[in-house]
């Protein structure tokens, strides 16, 4: 039914997430959704990724026939480097993302709960993923974003009250951005502060476990 | 510094030995070293890395020969023959927070105990682990990591064992370099002394205890 395709893409959640982008930070984009926001980044605001396996300033990907295997990204994707590119060991990689250097991490989830508390790295049972760097990135930098959709493939809220996965962190997401909108975490609940294109507030609630403020 | 071949290199490492293996999902592992001792059939080792990156690549391959009984990780999600070992019960995996990884290795390496960090507080990582507040924040304490053996891989090596690393491929290399009893090494390329610039060396050969012939042409 037409009508159950309301709000964003991935595309259009990634080109929102990159809204979020200040001129001159340090950004951790995570896999997935997050590594799009690279494609989306506004003009004028010039924004330098950190790829947690040891680089600052990663390119475009390369073209066909120029892949350079010894370099790529978190997500084993080869990539190209920039005139300020640097390489460091995973040491000094996790000292900047602990140490408060990098501004902003955009991270997928599996669950946001309303206190900001984030799951995205098992599904006890089923999926163990790791958390690979996921609880460094939270537990330093700067501001958190998840993006995320808001529902599971069963329709089922994945902003929730409270996580009933295996936490990633405690109360670290600053902002939730989904298929159906942008959420703020705030004392007491989630603020709405934005609508996807054709999603109305009470769709936004209806889809959404967690608190609502307001 | 004399070199040995990757099967001299295999013999080095003993069944039921802790392993430290460089590399991120393959990138910087060394991968002549892994496919002697999945050739000389090692058993039982415990392997400390960053990941164990796919089927049949890097430690992927020791994983699928059979040759690993304990992983300590930060990642196996790409890996699905790691998780069906794992919930088969025939493979132990202790996933770590991959800074916190980081950080017990270098402090294995640089003769410190331990290290105290926030990451990771209020998760499963935070099980079994002492909490001390210092200046009125909570940390974990993490215990140093170290092995029996590392097994790393670099661009470049000289015939003093100084190593220069390429690009992402250098990761938890340089970290393990410090932090095993006995280190191999394998490089690209070996080059004459006094090539490899003095101030552009990342590991410096007193840590190298055995480097691999050149590869050859198979």
């Amino acid at each position: 039914m037409a009508a159950e395709i309301k709000g964003w893409d991935r595309n259009r959640m990634a080109a929102r997430a990159a809204q979020e982008l200040q001129d001159g930070w340090y950004v951790n984009l995570g896999i997935g959704i997050p590594t799009l926001v690279a494609n989306y980044i506004p003009e004028g605001v010039h924004v330098t990724l950190q790829s947690e396996n040891g680089m600052l300033g990663i390119g475009p990907f390369p073209y066909e026939g120029e892949e350079d295997p010894d370099l790529i990204n978190a997500g084993k994707q080869t990539v190209t480097e920039l005139p300020q590119t640097a390489y460091f060991d995973s040491a000094e990689s996790f000292a900047m993302i602990r140490g408060g250097k990098i501004a902003m991490a955009i991270l997928g989830a599996m669950e946001v709960a309303e206190n900001g508390d984030l799951a995205n790295w098992m599904i006890p049972g089923k999926l163990v993923k790791g958390m690979g760097g996921a609880m460094d990135l939270v537990a330093g930098v700067g501001r958190v974003v998840v993006v995320m959709d808001h529902t599971s493939k069963h329709g089922e809220s994945k902003v929730l009250k409270s996580c009933t996965l295996p936490l990633t962190g405690q109360a670290v997401v600053n902002r939730i951005i989904t298929n159906l909108g942008v959420l703020d975490v705030v004392p007491g609940g989630l603020k709405i502060v934005e609508l996807a294109d054709g999603v109305s507030e009470d769709e936004l609630r209806a889809a959404t476990e967690a608190t609502i403020l307001g | 510094m004399r070199t040995i071949s990757p099967a001299a290199s295999a013999e080095l490492v003993p069944d039921g030995a802790v392993v430290m293996i460089g590399g991120f999902m393959g990138v910087g592992s060394p991968h002549r070293t892994i496919a002697a001792l999945v050739a000389r059939q090692a058993r039982d080792l415990t392997v400390i890395a960053n990941d164990t990156a796919r089927p049949g690549v890097g430690i992927g391959k020791l994983i699928g020969a059979g040759c690993v009984a304990r992983a300590i990780v930060s990642h196996i999600g790409t890996n699905p023959e790691t998780q069906k070992l794992m919930l088969e019960g025939k493979l132990a995996v202790e996933l770590v927070p991959q800074g916190t990884l980081a950080e017990r290795v270098r402090a294995g390496g640089a003769g410190l105990g331990g290290v105290l960090t926030a990451t990771g507080l209020g998760t499963l990582a935070a099980e079994g682990r002492q909490v001390v507040q210092v200046g009125g924040r909570d940390f974990l304490v993490e215990p140093a990591l170290r092995a029996d053996i590392a097994l790393i891989a670099a661009r470049s090596a000289d015939y003093a064992g100084n190593l220069v690393y390429s690009l992402t491929a250098r990761n938890f290399n340089p970290l393990m370099a410090m932090a095993a009893e006995t280190v191999i090494a394998e490089a690209n390329e070996i080059v004459p002394l006094g090539v490899l610039p003095p101030d552009a060396v990342h590991t410096p050969g007193i840590l190298i205890d055995q480097l691999l012939e050149r590869p050859r042409v198979a």
